[in-house]
């Protein structure tokens, strides 16, 4: 059936057909650079090109650094295809570019390393120390070959305390950065302290796996440190960068994984010197105390006697004085018992005074109290007799 | 894994806290006794982890399924690059 579509159309079946093809979504391409402008916003316009065809290119700001590409350079350029509708151009957005001469394996490390580093993959502050006395050691490394071998020597010599878990993966070909990544994740899951990532020295194409941006993700998303030991030195991969620790080779992983037993032993023994020492120490400096306070205590005996002495005359002393004082007291009551004596009316009789009465009423005191004639009663020491006033004279 | 008794690590740091309490001083003659006692029976436990210990290892099972396929029985170690 004959069917006529718009423009748009078109143009949107080709971009979801250029969209749907994953090859055009990541991938490298080598060419010449051609036709170089830059554009509004910091973006860069170029063409790469070889003898038989070319395609538009685009590098958005800041991906590019001014200079750096120049027309006839021969590039390897990396990035996805898409289809811009607006123009009506096919057009290649490049987010990581390398000289052609470095090769297609040092352009991929280049632009892997980069981008992960400005994610933050490989910041020393992220870094997590080791454990300093790990129970369980994950290991994930073919189990075929020396390198696990060596790897279970090195921790048998040094710290036979561990358990070394082999979380086996292929660590070349096409199944090993799968492998290596659930490795990763499998240890995880059962639980290590620490994690090797290992693999025995071989070409740039056979440590490959461990440049995968997968297996660096895999690396930093561990709870655990993971020490990577890869190739042998100088080699060095995006693993060895992400991961907390960097070991030149699996053997010495192994080693920088585990304290080692020899020390431990000397660190032992020192400690129960230090131990020997610091008792000694002490006891000897209670002794010492002792013997001081022993050596005063003698120095200062005369003393002690004589404030035996003095106590003792103190003590007579205050005896006296308390017995001086009740002699004291009781004199002191003695007299007053004489004066209240002399106040008593009976005994002021006694000494010849008498008490004049008017009969019937009361004492006289006054010769103004009396008439010539008035009956009076007089009280003497031992009774009383009656009287007249006959007269009254004053004195 | 027995994980009722204490572990190297627990003795171990145990052992730098007693032996740093006993040198720093300022202590009873009780105290330091006793942690002089504490501190030597760390260390010889210690010591006898050390001497007993003997590496364990484990396999995990291969995700993959590479090294298991087939009855593949390849060498726990061995073949050698």
């Amino acid at each position: 059936m004959l069917e006529v579509w718009s423009v748009s159309q078109l143009a949107q079946t080709v971009q979801e057909a250029i969209r749907a093809e994953p090859r055009l979504n990541d991938l490298w391409v080598e060419g010449e650079i051609s036709n170089i402008r830059p554009g509004h916003g910091g973006h860069l316009y170029f063409t790469i090109k070889d003898h038989q065809a070319q395609v538009r290119c685009v590098m958005f700001g800041g991906r590019w650094r001014a200079g750096a590409l120049e027309n006839g350079h021969h590039v390897l350029a990396h990035g996805r295809v898409d289809y811009f509708m607006a123009r009506g151009d096919l057009q290649f957005y490049v987010d990581f570019i390398e000289a052609a001469g470095v090769g297609i394996f040092r352009a991929e490390f280049e632009r892997v390393r980069k981008k992960l580093e400005e994610e933050g993959l490989f910041d020393v502050a992220r870094k997590r120390p080791l454990p300093p006395f790990p129970q369980r050691i994950g290991v994930a490394t073919s189990p075929v070959g020396a390198v696990f071998h060596d790897i279970c020597n090195v921790i048998r010599r040094r710290w036979p305390l561990a358990e070394v878990v082999l979380a086996p993966t292929p660590v070349q070909g096409a199944e090993a950065v799968a492998g290596i990544v659930a490795a990763i994740r499998r240890l995880n899951e059962e639980g290590v302290d620490v994690i090797i990532v290992a693999r025995g020295g071989g070409s740039w194409e056979e440590l490959w796996p461990f440049n995968e941006e997968v297996v660096a993700r895999a690396i930093f998303a561990s709870h655990v440190p993971v020490i990577a030991g890869v190739g042998h030195e100088p080699d060095v991969t995006i693993a060895d960068l992400v991961a907390d620790k960097r070991a030149p080779t699996p053997s010495a992983a192994a080693e920088l994984a585990v304290p080692d037993a020899t020390q431990m032993t000397r660190m032992i023994h020192a400690h129960m010197q230090t131990l020997d020492t610091a008792l000694g120490r002490l006891l000897e400096g209670r002794r010492r105390e002792l013997h001081r306070a022993l050596a005063r205590l003698e120095a200062h005996a005369p003393t002690v006697a004589q404030w035996g002495q003095q106590l003792t005359r103190l003590w007579h002393r205050l005896a006296e004085l308390s017995q001086l004082h009740a002699q004291r007291l009781r004199q002191r009551l003695n007299g007053l018992q004489a004066q209240l004596g002399a106040l008593n009316p009976r005994a002021v009789l006694g000494r010849g005074y008498a008490i004049v009465r008017k009969r019937g009423e009361e004492v006289v005191t006054s010769v103004a109290h009396v008439a010539p004639g008035d009956p009076l009663d007089i009280f003497v020491a031992d009774g009383h007799f009656p009287a007249e006033v006959s007269q009254q004279y004053g004195f | 894994m027995a994980s009722e008794e204490p572990s190297f690590e627990e003795l171990y740091r145990r052992l730098e806290e007693v032996v740093a309490r006993l040198e720093a001083g300022g202590l009873g003659l009780e105290e330091s006794l006793a942690l002089y006692e504490e501190g030597m029976r760390l260390a010889r436990r210690c010591q006898e982890m050390l001497d007993a210990a003997e590496l364990r290892i484990t396999r995990l099972r291969d995700e993959l399924g590479l090294y298991t396929r087939e009855g593949a029985a390849l060498p726990e170690e061995g073949w050698g690059d």
